[in-house]
């Protein structure tokens, strides 16, 4: 299962989760899960951030491959981002 | 009030945030009496380090920034009256994005490199370093060109510090497509399958075991028969550069502060910085240099003054301070190199984590100076001075 860390801002959707577990092949289908489990999770993220998969930062990641052990942090914009 | 408008600038928010942790680290470095760089060592960053935003650092160079400051004579020179020396380490997280790269083989066997990034720091030279170092030939024979963006393939903005990791990164894969297509050409000459040829050192050469018995070729005489065995050799990449390689600087500074008028003037400096590696070391030190003098411009002397109208008082550059050639001393750049196992060639972007630490340096070394600690920017006369009598009176 893949790993997702839920940042703080954002952990009031995920039911306070730090982390949860998800099963997924890439970005996309991480947060297709995500919705699927916290509904609202995607509008609360926004269209503007980043995403860390196992420690490298992606600016556009929507089709990169996650792995069942990866861990994918997403990094919302803090302002701006347009 | 109609202030001027704020944009993205070099490491844009890191050294206003650096100024308030490493002048912090300083203060707490002082209160449990441990030298500045074991403290900053303890807490160092290193491979497998989480960033407060969540990913984990790959190699990374602070703790080798660090112990090149220790091991440079700058750290322990003695100091002159009035005169303080203060240390500050600075990070950026540097970008890859979306470069494109085009290399042209021409029938002398010269090469044309063409980019899309204007040149700001020196990156043709170094476009054109790679292109040579992929190709086995002398520099002088790779033309770098610096094309508008209607003629060369799409490329993302220069900045970010990417353009050396990632254009250059192109125009290595640029380069490795016509080395494919000269092994196919030298193939072609000798009759045989591409496999049975290698290349090394800027020239075909029988691959180990292929049984053929052949002079190598070098790329200026594949160059020239190009005409009959195929036509023109070039080689294209696009890439979107993963990996970009953050980077940390440890900078030190001396400074002599005027007790009477409350100048400040930098008497020596050092920058040292990890560069992954330095493809142009010289232009390399350029930006270490540029970077440190921007960011002792923003130490001591930058700012915007207002009147109680709202009027700007310095619109221009007479009365704009920034610190000139003569304002300063030769800043010494020391290279350190911690490959970044992303690139090819181990490349970190270097541009913008110049410009990181010399604020808390500055502000470090006045406090060594004066015992005047500088919470605000700039540190110039009128406010330390200020700052000077106020603590003279307590």
């Amino acid at each position: 299962m893949t790993t997702v860390a839920i940042p703080s801002s954002l952990r009031a959707h995920c039911q306070h989760h730090e982390f949860v577990e998800v099963e997924a092949g890439s970005v996309r289908a991480v947060l297709g899960a995500m919705e699927a489990r916290f509904p609202g999770f995607r509008a609360a993220l926004g269209d503007s951030f980043a995403v860390a998969i196992d420690g490298e930062v992606f600016q556009d990641a929507l089709y990169e491959p996650v792995a069942a052990d990866s861990e994918v942090h997403f990094l919302p914009a803090l302002a701006g981002g347009r | 009030m109609n202030k001027p408008k704020v944009a993205a600038y070099r490491a844009p928010g890191a050294p206003q945030v650096t100024f308030a942790m490493e002048s912090l680290m300083d203060e707490l470095g002082s209160a449990l009496e441990i030298d500045p760089i074991d403290l900053r060592l303890v807490n160092a960053a290193k491979k497998g380090t989480q960033l407060p935003y969540g990913p984990r650092f790959k190699e990374v160079g602070m703790v080798e920034t660090l112990e090149a400051a220790r091991a440079h004579p700058h750290w322990t020179a003695p100091l002159g009256p009035n005169q303080g020396r203060g240390l500050a380490v600075g990070f950026w997280f540097n970008n890859g994005m979306n470069s494109s790269a085009d290399v042209h083989l021409t029938e002398d066997g010269t090469a044309v490199v063409v980019t899309g990034n204007p040149d700001i720091g020196g990156s043709r030279t170094s476009m054109a370093i790679m292109c040579a170092e992929e190709l086995g030939i002398d520099v002088e024979k790779v033309r770098p060109v610096v094309a508008d963006t209607e003629t060369a393939g799409y490329t993302d903005l220069t900045g970010g510090s990417r353009v050396t990791f990632a254009t250059g990164w192109a125009v290595i894969e640029a380069s490795r497509a016509v080395v494919r297509e000269l092994r196919a050409r030298a193939a072609k000459i000798w009759e045989c399958d591409v496999e049975q040829v290698d290349f090394a050192d800027g020239r075909c050469h029988p691959a180990e075991g292929s049984g053929l018995d052949h002079q190598p070729l070098t790329v200026a005489e594949i160059a020239r028969q190009m005409s009959r065995t195929g036509g023109p050799v070039n080689g294209q990449a696009q890439l979107m550069a993963r990996g970009a390689g953050p980077a940390f600087a440890t900078h030190l500074c001396d400074v002599e502060v005027d007790p009477e008028t409350g100048k400040v003037d930098v008497v020596r400096y050092t920058a040292i910085q990890d560069a992954g590696r330095a493809i142009h070391p010289s232009y390399v030190e350029g930006q270490m240099q540029g970077g440190a003098a921007q960011g002792i411009g923003w130490a001591l002397n930058e700012e915007y003054v207002f009147d109680d109208q709202g009027r700007l008082e310095n619109p221009g550059f007479l009365d704009y301070r920034m610190p000139v050639a003569s304002d300063l001393p030769m800043i010494d750049a020391v290279i350190v190199e911690v490959p970044n196992p992303s690139h090819p060639y181990g490349v970190r972007g270097v541009g913008e984590t110049p410009i990181v630490p010399p604020l808390a340096a500055v502000a470090n070394a006045v406090h060594q100076a004066t015992g005047v600690r500088m919470v605000s920017l700039p540190i110039s006369p009128p406010r330390l001075l200020a700052n000077l009598m106020e603590k003279a009176s307590a």
